[in-house]
C-alpha cells in the first residue's frame, strides 16, 4: 500500500519534470553549439498553443505533438536567421522571441480557450503495467515521458560518442578554430538552434496535450525560463539536466501538497518557491564552481562572422 | 547561396537612424498581412493603430501617460545594456517600487496637518525599493558570478507574488468589502493633474526630468563614458582601470531606481491605490523600447511614443475592429526582432553570394 503511494508521488514528480527535461535538453544542445537562446519560454508557449490547435483539428495527439514541435522549429528558425545569419545580439533576440511567442500563442489559441481533450494515452502493457509498486511508474507513462528520457540518452550519446557531436561541441567552444578546420560553424549552430526549438515546442505540446489537456494563455508560467536555469545548473550535461528537472519536479509537487495541506503559509510564498529555488540553485552551483567545476561552452553567446 | 557579413570600418549615423525606421516599416507590412488574414482591411487597422490615437486631445494624453513609464524604464535599462549587462527584471523592480511607495501612502492615510512630505517620500521610497531590488541580481553577479539574466527574471515572479500577498493580506482595505485592494490614497498622496479635468499628471514631468538627467549623464560625464566604453570595448575599459564590479552595481542601481520610480509614479498617478496588478507589462515592453531607441535617450523617447501608440491603438482595435490584444504583443515582439536584424545593415556590408559555398578561410 505504502509502495503505491510512493509510486503515485514519483509518477507526479516525473510528469512535472518532463516538460523541463524536454525544453532543457533542447536548450542544452543549442548552448553546447555556442548559442544562447533565451526564447525557450516563447517557443514553448507557442508549441503548447499550436500543439493543442492541431490536435483539436485532426483529433490526433501524435500530430498535435508534431505541430507543437514544428511551431517551435519555426520560431527557432527566425531566431537562427537573426543571431546566426545576421549576427544579431543573442540576448535581445531571445527576449524578442519570447514576446513574439507569447503574442502568437494568444492568436493561435484564441478560439480554443475553454476546450478540453482527452489526455495523451498512457502505455498499457498487460501484466507489466499492473505490477504493484513499480508498474505504473515504469510501464504506464505517456509517449512524451518516454520520448523525453530517450532524448536525454540520445543527446548524451550524440554529444559524447559521435563525431558530429564532437564537432558541435567544438563549434561551441572555439568557433574561430573550428572554422579554420573547415567546419561550417553557422550551419552547425543553425541546426542546433532548430533542435532546441523542436524540443521546446514539444515540451509546450506536452503541457497542453498531456499534463493539463487544455490550452490557457501563458500556460507555461515561466517553465521555459526554469529550463534555461536548469541547463546552467546541470553544467551543460544531459543526465544532470534530467536529474535537475526531477529535483525541480519534486519541489513543485511538494509545493502543491503543502498548499493543499494548508500549512498556514501564504499561498503566494509557496507559489514563489520554484523561482526562489532556482535562484538558490544557481547560487549554490556557483559556490560549488569556485571549487573547480566545469564552466559553460567557451563561445556561448558570442556572435560569429566568418572571416573571408 | 552564401551570406557574407563584412564589418564596416565605421558606423554611419544615417544608417543608425534609418535601420529602426526600416524595421518598423517592415513590421507594419507584415502586421498588415496578418490583419487581412484576420479579415480586417489593413488600411482600417493602420488608421486605428497609428492615427486615431493622435486625433484627439484625451487620447494623445493617454499615449503620453503610457510613454512616460516606458521611456523612464527603458532609459535606465539602456545603461545596463550598453555596459553589456542584462537586467531583464525591470518589471519586478517596477512592482516593488510601486509597492514600497504605496506603503508610505497607506501609512500616511487619514493624516491631518502637514502632509506635504508624503508625496516626495513616496517617490523616494519607490525609487530606493526598485534600486535595492535590482541590487540582488547585481550583487549575486559581482560576488558569485551568477547569471544576472536568470536571477533578475525570476525575481519578477517573486515581486508580483509579494504584491499579490500584500494587497490581499496586510494592506487590504478593511472597509473594502474584501476586495483585494488597499485604501484609496488621500489627495495629498496623489500626483497632481497638470490641467484641471484632464488625465495628464505630474508624473509625466518627473519622468521627463529623469530622462533629461540620464541623457546628460550618459553623454557628458566620465561615468557615462565608462558605461559606453565597457560596452564597446571591455578590454580598453580594463586597461583604463575601470572596475567592472563597481560599474555593474551602478548600472543596476540606475535601472532599478528608474523602474521603481516608474512604478510609484503609476501608482500615485493613474491608479491611486495598490491592487494585485499595477503594470500592464511596462517592464518587459521597456526592453523593446530600449532597443528600438538604439539605447540612446532621444531614440528611446521616440520609441516609447511609438510603442505607446501601438498599445493604445491595440486597445482601440480590440473594441472597434475586434482584433485580439495579442496581435499587439506579437507585433511588438516582431518589431524588436526586426530592429535587431536590421541593425546588421548599420554594422556590416551584407552580401548574398549566389551559388557560393562557404569559403574556406584563406591563409594569412
Amino acid at each position: 500500500m505504502t509502495l503505491d503511494i510512493v509510486q503515485m508521488v514519483l509518477v507526479t514528480v516525473l510528469t512535472a519534470a518532463t516538460p523541463l527535461i524536454l525544453a532543457g535538453i533542447g536548450e542544452l544542445v543549442t548552448e553546447r553549439a555556442g548559442v544562447l537562446n533565451l526564447g525557450v519560454e516563447g517557443m514553448m508557449v507557442l508549441g503548447a498553443a499550436a500543439g493543442f490547435a492541431v490536435a483539436m483539428q485532426t483529433g490526433s495527439t501524435g500530430l498535435g505533438a508534431l505541430g507543437g514541435a514544428g511551431a517551435g522549429v519555426l520560431l527557432a528558425a527566425l531566431f537562427g536567421v537573426l543571431t546566426v545569419g545576421l549576427a544579431a545580439n543573442q540576448v535581445a533576440s531571445g527576449l524578442a522571441l519570447t514576446i513574439l511567442g507569447l503574442g502568437l500563442s494568444g492568436l493561435v489559441g484564441a478560439s480554443y480557450v475553454g476546450l478540453k481533450r482527452e489526455p495523451a494515452p498512457h502505455l498499457s502493457l498487460p501484466g507489466l503495467t499492473d505490477l504493484p509498486g513499480i508498474g505504473r511508474l515504469f510501464f504506464g507513462q505517456d509517449a512524451f515521458v518516454y520520448a523525453a528520457l530517450a532524448l536525454v540518452v540520445g543527446v548524451w550519446w550524440f554529444l559524447g560518442r559521435t563525431r558530429a557531436g564532437l564537432m558541435l561541441r567544438a563549434v561551441g567552444d572555439d568557433h574561430t578554430a573550428t572554422h579554420a578546420l573547415g567546419v561550417k560553424v553557422r550551419k552547425v549552430r543553425f541546426l542546433a538552434v532548430l533542435f532546441g526549438g523542436a524540443c521546446a515546442g514539444l515540451a509546450g505540446a506536452y503541457l497542453s496535450l498531456a499534463y493539463t489537456p487544455f490550452w490557457a494563455p501563458a500556460m507555461t508560467a515561466g517553465r521555459g525560463w526554469i529550463a534555461l536555469a536548469l541547463v546552467v545548473f546541470a553544467s551543460w550535461r544531459p543526465f544532470r539536466v534530467a536529474a535537475g528537472a526531477l529535483l525541480f519536479g519534486g519541489a513543485t509537487v511538494l509545493q502543491l501538497h503543502a498548499q493543499a495541506a494548508g500549512l498556514g503559509l501564504p499561498g503566494q510564498l509557496l507559489s514563489a518557491m520554484p523561482y526562489l529555488a532556482t535562484i538558490l540553485a544557481l547560487v549554490l552551483l556557483s559556490l560549488g564552481r569556485r571549487r573547480g567545476g566545469s564552466p559553460g561552452p567557451a563561445a556561448l553567446g558570442q556572435v560569429f562572422t566568418p572571416s573571408r | 547561396m552564401r551570406l557574407d557579413l563584412i564589418p564596416r570600418a565605421r558606423r554611419s549615423p544615417w544608417f543608425d537612424a534609418l535601420t529602426p525606421v526600416l524595421a518598423f516599416a517592415l513590421a507594419v507590412m507584415i502586421g498588415g498581412i496578418a490583419v487581412s488574414a484576420l479579415g480586417v482591411a489593413p488600411s482600417d487597422a493602420f488608421l486605428t493603430y497609428f492615427v486615431a490615437p493622435l486625433s484627439e486631445v484625451w487620447s494623445i494624453q493617454e499615449v503620453a501617460l503610457k510613454a512616460a513609464p516606458l521611456a523612464l524604464i527603458a532609459t535606465g535599462l539602456a545603461f545596463c545594456y550598453r555596459a553589456g549587462l542584462w537586467n531583464i527584471g525591470a518589471e519586478g523592480q517596477y512592482v516593488v517600487g510601486g509597492l514600497a511607495g504605496g506603503i508610505v501612502a497607506i501609512a500616511a492615510h487619514g493624516m491631518e496637518g502637514f502632509t506635504l512630505w508624503v508625496l516626495p517620500a513616496m517617490l523616494v521610497a519607490g525609487t530606493l525599493a526598485g534600486l535595492a531590488y535590482a541590487m540582488i541580481p547585481a550583487l549575486l553577479k559581482v560576488r558569485l558570478g551568477v547569471s544576472e539574466i536568470l536571477t533578475s527574471l525570476m525575481l519578477v515572479y517573486v515581486a508580483q507574488l509579494l504584491l499579490d500577498y500584500m494587497v490581499r493580506g496586510p494592506l487590504r482595505d478593511p472597509k473594502g468589502y474584501n476586495f483585494p485592494q488597499s485604501v484609496s490614497f488621500d489627495p495629498f498622496a496623489r500626483l497632481p493633474y497638470l490641467t484641471e479635468g484632464e488625465s495628464l499628471h505630474a508624473g509625466v514631468l518627473v519622468a521627463a526630468l529623469a530622462l533629461a538627467l540620464a541623457a546628460l549623464v550618459l553623454a557628458r560625464t566620465l561615468f557615462g563614458f565608462e558605461v559606453r566604453l565597457v560596452g564597446t570595448s571591455p578590454r580598453a575599459a580594463r586597461f583604463a582601470g575601470f572596475s567592472q564590479s563597481r560599474l555593474t552595481l551602478a548600472v543596476f542601481a540606475i535601472s532599478g531606481g528608474a523602474a521603481g520610480l516608474a512604478g510609484i509614479l503609476e501608482v500615485a498617478g493613474r491608479i491611486g491605490q495598490l491592487q494585485p496588478e499595477i503594470s500592464p507589462g511596462y517592464g518587459f515592453t521597456a526592453i523593446i523600447v530600449a532597443f528600438l531607441g538604439r539605447l540612446s535617450p532621444p531614440g528611446i523617447l521616440i520609441a516609447a511614443f511609438v510603442i505607446a501608440l501601438t498599445t493604445i491603438g491595440g486597445e482601440n482595435a480590440q473594441i472597434d475592429l475586434k482584433l485580439p490584444l495579442d496581435l499587439t504583443r506579437a507585433f511588438q515582439g516582431l518589431l524588436l526582432g526586426l530592429v535587431l536584424g536590421a541593425d546588421v545593415i548599420a554594422r556590416c556590408h551584407v552580401r548574398l553570394v549566389p551559388g557560393g559555398k562557404t569559403a574556406l578561410p584563406e591563409a594569412r
